[in-house]
């Protein structure tokens, strides 16, 4: 077996170090050792999106890294949607059109949105649809979902003017 | 649902990976974009005993164009990146219309050219795209390095001609002649899935206005994806007329004793892929001849 | 003014602490010295055990202890059966490990604890156990012919039959100018929440105290029947479920994991959690569905119908678990829909097979016959030549026909009795928002290579009742503040916000003053859960009625500050009043300072606290229309759903926003089941689909802009606030509604679907044999 490894990386603008075993994914990482258990495991196997967070900036499934990849990189969980207690715009879009009721699959959810209107900031429903149809969601239909993202993309857009 | 455990490697340089390939062979496994690879791992149906990381290794990660005028793309680069390149839409449209089709964004933001085509999962697109391109892959060992010719690379089910101690440094891609029409067309479950049966096409029209090449290739119906060698047969010389491209399509299904799974039968995938090679050669026929194409 | 909360799409209040990543579910609970459990399943469908060595996992690094059935001793017992304990069941009951022998694949078969789940999971590579593998019987019909023996002991594998006997059917058939009879298929599925199973259980050794965390769904009843299992006093025992990723039936009820862990923590003095992978989730969770039906119809040339026959076939799985024979029973329960059918009769028939136990998945049976009826009166319309729509609205029950005594169609259950409805209006209310007319011309035409099919069904759902009571207990504190204690849980829905609403309107205060807990016994004594859309009819009103008895209380102590006659005080917006008045007289803050005080002051006077029950065992129906518009691409066999729309009537609407949340994701679950989702088996019993590779989840781009259409002409006599639960209506007409819209689609090949899932395979294999009928 080999030995616990070095990770030095930054979350949500926090910096961390730990040592652990390199078959520790990165999603266990962040929610056992850092305790950011907002990022959800819906599958363990790359399909359901609910662990998407930020990595360097990408969306990327967190189930499907080792913590030891992400030695040195700049993480955002949906820890880190909200500055100074206030809610990012797709937070409270979220909760506008209610999209989500259980709740599981909804960090997976904000951070594939966060990712895609960065990329985006002007989407037609069809782009914004496209976007979250990796991410799957048992409650809400996903019609809610696609209006959250519009919602935010125009109080985004709103914002910057 | 979590991974046994493994020893772990992050050289830096191609050298060292080799190096390490050298020295564990068949007991080390490379990890690159980890999309295929980590699943398989946290179901530990993969138990590699050592994991080469490579994705220090910077220097595979590009686009650029060879001296023979031909796409060399590293074997790192991300997914994401070959459908955002503006090098690889003007080069090589089909490869570039061939990524959205690959899982989703978030997959195709790790997921890199070079750990689809040495995964060779049989439905997959790329390993069927790069078929039909007659891609060349370059591998590098500590003793030499080789170039596979795509006809070549994919052998069985999930296996390709790479040696254990060989890393997959490359695909180069020769470039498209002008007028080639291209299209690919697939049936999944969802969007996103890897395809229950899937088509690529390239169709020249020459002066005359007869098929002067063809190149046929299918996927998720074999054990490793296929060119259709009598279909591009039955197009040679000819027009490119619906009555031709329908026997085409019948001669490529002829050749073809698919795979049944839990998505779809071994019959379902002859007759879609039937129509699916019809629709593709119509596709890249509009294409050759300069019209536009609705992509999905 | 009368307040109305009720009625108002307020938005969630328990949205925030999920959309900032702070909900609590299972996994996120983190106790000092917290073992992690995992459990190793049979890899095989039927095979004897030959022997278990767990010596080698024992001694792998960081276990704590490996343990099969043999250390359980004399405590192991069966998971017990809940409901529908049809007689012979109660011989398949599973163990809490597999004992001699495995009889699905997914059985537990030991459970390792060890310092980490990867530990844990090395340890379950390191337990050798020698199989001597049998013959497995999958499909009901092998069953039923009893070579192979799923429980040798028995003697058969027919575990139980139940008739159901309304009218005279074989006289009615005998006399009928028109019968057909089809075999139907609806093939299993399940549930698959977000979140999968999950437990923390923490023993302390010193208190005697078991405290577990993930339970959900049925808390006092899942806690009686563990402290039984572990001998300790029921009190002693705290089930807390927290935050839940989705039920949808399937989560919750009582499986050998629930008591596996807490005994782990029992015997080993330390917290154990267990936290199921979604490979354990697919072969070992509840599924449910696999139903055949082979039915019989007649009815007068004019399309009057006069009877139904019935044989229905429930694939029960290796074990007969909680539901007892819920699902087939509930198949049949409501066959008869919304329409005046005086003739019935139904043979219901168990059956076990080596796979995965069947358990309930939200509208469980009534998803099934709904498909099974809607299919068949297409057909029955297009054999007499009358318009689908017009046979069924000669055949609606008219609103003065109701309350409409069925006749009883559960066992040993009193008549099913349909309690308030409107059924025409509802169906003239649908076909006129889809423009149903508009669209019936394009009903089999070929656009763009795809032919069009427009597809409609009628569904009724039973809700509420099955369990008799619920509880709520509210206490007002200064602030002021109320706390409304309820006795169910919550899997998702928002009954933070919705009982919340109740008890402001009926209470008199404002909103923001309440807060709801919910999901743990020590909150209400008494209590049995959320399901069959039971949570509001029957939690709803104990609220109601908690905060009607707490208001009462509040004027006469108002009155005794006042110095007047409660009956002429009013309590609104957190302020008392004198009737007619809009003069506020005392508020609510200087009201519970004042009681409190007084509280204080003398011995038995009335503390500022209420708990009621609400209670009745009958049950009240929503009903609707489900309408769909499809179009299918013949040479690829896939179906593209262009419109989709949900009407149903739940008597009264408490939020429109959660009402119409749950019509439109309980449509979409239902899309996904019809027409991607689907556990398949090879004819050894291996389950094929253990991932969501396999098993295909819809996705946004799978699923329409589902329109919802909420009505509220029928309250239930039932309750006092009207309400009917709304959590299934949106997913009962699914499948009939795709697979009618479907056959219209290819009715010009002469095409009709008596099977499901609408899978590409199989709407080419209709295609490619167009006599193809159900296979049984």
């Amino acid at each position: 077996m080999s030995a616990k490894r070095l990770v030095q990386l930054t979350v949500n603008g926090k910096s961390y170090e730990r040592f652990v075993e390199a078959r520790l994914t990165l999603a266990d990482f962040l929610r056992n050792e850092l305790d950011l258990t907002g990022t959800h495991l819906g599958c363990e196997h790359g399909v359901c999106g609910a662990c998407t967070i930020l990595f360097n900036g990408n969306a990327v499934r967190s189930c499907l890294l080792l913590a030891v990849q992400a030695n040195g990189a700049d993480i955002m969980t949906v820890e880190g949607l909200a500055r100074n207690g206030e809610l990012h715009p797709l937070q409270r879009a979220f909760q506008d059109q209610h999209a989500l009721q259980c709740g599981f699959c909804t960090p997976g959810f904000l951070m594939t949105a966060f990712a895609f209107l960065k990329e985006f900031p002007h989407p037609t429903e069809d782009q914004a649809r496209e976007a979250i149809s990796g991410n799957i969601c048992r409650c809400t239909g996903y019609q809610p979902i696609v209006e959250a993202v519009l919602q935010a993309s125009e109080k985004t857009a709103s914002e910057r003017k | 649902m979590k991974p046994a455990a493994f020893e772990y490697f992050a050289p830096a340089t191609v050298d060292e990976t080799i190096e390490l390939l050298s020295a564990h062979g068949e007991d080390a496994k490379i990890l690159a974009g980890g999309q295929s690879l980590m699943p398989l791992m946290n179901l530990r149906l993969a138990r590699p005993r050592v994991v080469i990381d490579i994705n220090p290794v910077s220097a595979l990660d590009y686009v650029r164009i060879g001296p023979r005028n031909e796409l060399c793309i590293g074997a790192l680069t991300r997914q994401r990146s070959l459908e955002q390149s503006a090098l690889v839409k003007e080069r090589n449209p089909l490869l570039a219309a061939a990524m959205p089709l690959i899982g989703h964004f978030q997959i195709r933001n790790r997921g890199t050219i070079g750990g689809s085509v040495v995964h060779a999962d049989p439905a997959a697109e790329l390993p069927a795209v790069t078929l039909a391109l007659g891609a060349e892959f370059v591998a590098k060992s500590a003793a030499a390095e080789r170039v596979i010719p795509a006809a070549g690379f994919f052998l069985e089910y999930m296996t390709t001609a790479l040696r254990p101690t060989e890393l997959l440094t490359e695909i180069r891609l020769l470039p498209l002649r002008a007028g080639c029409g291209w299209a690919i067309e697939e049936v999944a479950r969802r969007r996103g899935d890897f395809a229950i049966v899937g088509v690529v096409a390239l169709l020249q029209v020459g002066e005359a206005g007869l098929c002067e090449d063809a190149r046929l290739a299918l996927f998720g119906v074999s054990e490793r994806p296929v060119r259709a060698e009598r279909g591009e047969q039955v197009l040679l010389g000819n027009g490119p007329e619906p009555k031709a491209f329908a026997a085409a399509a019948q001669a490529v299904v002829d050749e073809l004793d698919p795979v049944s799974d839990v998505h779809a039968s071994g019959e379902y995938r002859r007759e879609a892929a039937a129509f699916l090679m019809k629709k593709a050669l119509h596709a890249a026929l509009a294409r050759a001849r300069g019209e536009r194409v609705d992509e999905r | 003014m009368a307040q109305t909360y009720i009625g108002t799409p307020i938005k969630r209040r328990e949205d925030v602490r999920f959309v900032t990543g702070r909900g609590t579910y299972a996994d996120d609970v983190k106790l000092p010295g917290m073992l992690h459990a995992a459990i190793l399943r049979s890899p095989y469908a039927h095979a004897r055990i030959r022997s278990i060595d767990t010596a080698a996992a024992a001694a792998s690094p960081g276990v704590a202890w490996v343990f099969t059935l043999r250390d359980i001793g004399e405590a192991a017992m069966p998971v017990p059966m809940r409901m529908y304990k049809i007689a012979g069941l109660e011989r398949y009951l599973q163990p809490l490990l597999a004992q001699n022998k495995v009889r699905y694949v997914g059985e537990p078969v030991a459970v390792a604890v060890a310092e980490s789940r990867y530990l844990a999971e090395d340890a379950l590579d390191a337990i050798e156990v020698e199989y001597e593998e049998l013959p497995a019987v999958i499909d009901v019909a092998a069953a039923l012919r009893d070579d192979v023996l799923v429980h040798e002991e028995a003697g058969t594998n027919l575990a139980a039959v139940h008739e159901i006997h309304i009218g005279d059917a074989a006289t009615a058939f005998a006399g009928a100018d028109y019968t057909r009879r089809e075999v139907f298929r609806v093939h299993r599925h399940t549930g698959n929440p977000m979140e999968t199973r999950g437990l923390v259980a923490h023993f302390d050794a010193g208190k005697r105290e078991l405290t577990v965390y993930g339970m959900t769904k049925l808390l006092h009843y899942n806690r009686q029947v563990i402290a039984g299992f572990l001998r300790l006093p029921e009190h002693k025992l705290h089930f807390i479920e927290n935050d839940v990723g989705g039920g949808f039936g399937i989560r919750g009820e009582l499986y050998p994991e629930d008591f596996l862990i807490p005994f782990a923590s029992f015997r080993l003095g330390a917290p154990v959690k267990w936290i199921e992978d979604r490979r354990e989730h697919l072969m070992a969770a509840n599924h449910s569905r696999e139903i055949t039906c082979e039915l019989e119809i007649a009815a007068r040339r004019d399309g009057t119908l006069l009877a139904l026959r019935a044989k229905i076939y429930g694939n029960m799985g290796a074990y007969v678990r909680t539901h007892g024979g819920l699902v087939p029973c509930s198949t049949a329960a409501l066959l008869t829909g919304p329409y005046r059918i005086r003739n019935y009769e139904c043979r219901i028939h168990c059956v076990v097979t080596n796979k995965t136990g069947m358990g309930t998945y939200r509208a469980p049976g009534r998803y099934e016959s709904c498909f099974f009826r809607e299919r068949m009166l297409d057909m029955v319309a297009a054999d007499l030549t009358i318009d689908p729509v017009e046979l069924r609205r000669r055949n609606l029950i008219q609103p003065e026909e109701i309350p409409y005594e069925i006749g009883v169609t559960r066992p040993g259950g009193s008549p099913t009795v349909l309690d308030s409805a409107n059924f025409p209006s509802a169906l003239n209310r649908a076909l006129k928002e889809f423009d149903y007319e508009g669209l019936k011309s394009r009903q089999g035409r070929l656009e763009n290579g795809r032919y069009h099919g427009i597809g409609l069904a009628y569904f009724v759902k039973n809700t509420g009742g099955l369990e008799p009571y619920e509880g709520a207990r509210i206490v007002i504190g200064e602030g002021p503040s109320v706390a409304v204690y309820i006795s169910i849980n919550v899997l998702g829905q928002g009954h933070e916000t919705a009982m919340a609403q109740i008890c402001a309107d009926a209470l008199g205060v404002p909103l923001e003053w309440i807060s709801v807990f919910h999901g743990n016994t020590d909150l209400v004594p008494f209590g049995w859960g959320t399901f069959a859309s039971r949570g509001t009819v029957m939690c709803g009103n104990a609220v109601h009625l908690a905060a009607l008895k707490l208001k009462e209380k509040l004027l006469r102590l108002a009155g005794e500050q006042l110095n007047c006659d409660p009956a002429q005080l009013e309590l609104q917006g957190g302020a008392v009043y004198r009737k007619g008045s809009a003069a506020a007289l005392l508020d609510m803050e200087e009201l519970v300072v004042r009681a409190r005080e007084a509280v204080r002051q003398s011995v038995g006077r009335p503390e500022l606290e209420e708990t009621a029950y609400f209670n009745c065992s009958q049950l009240t129906h929503s009903y609707g229309v489900h309408l769909a518009h499809v179009a299918v691409e013949v040479e690829t066999g896939t179906v593209e759903i262009l419109r989709y729309m949900v009407v149903e009537d739940v008597g009264r609407c408490i939020n429109p926003l959660l009402v119409h949340g749950q019509a439109v994701g309980a449509a979409a679950q239902g899309i996904g089941g019809t027409l991607l989702e689907e556990l398949v088996y090879d004819e050894n019993g291996q389950l094929l689909t253990t991932t969501f590779r396999d098993y295909v989840l819809p996705a946004s781009t799978d699923v329409p802009r589902i329109e919802s259409v909420v009505l509220e002409e029928a309250p239930s006599p039932l309750n006092p606030l009207g309400v009917k639960g709304a959590g299934e209506g949106g997913i009962v007409g699914t499948g009939a509604v795709l697979a009618n819209a479907l056959s219209h689609a290819l009715s010009g090949m002469g095409l009709q679907v008596t099977a499901l899932p609408l899978s590409p395979e199989n709407v080419r294999k209709l295609i490619r044999n167009r006599a193809a009928r159900a296979m049984f």
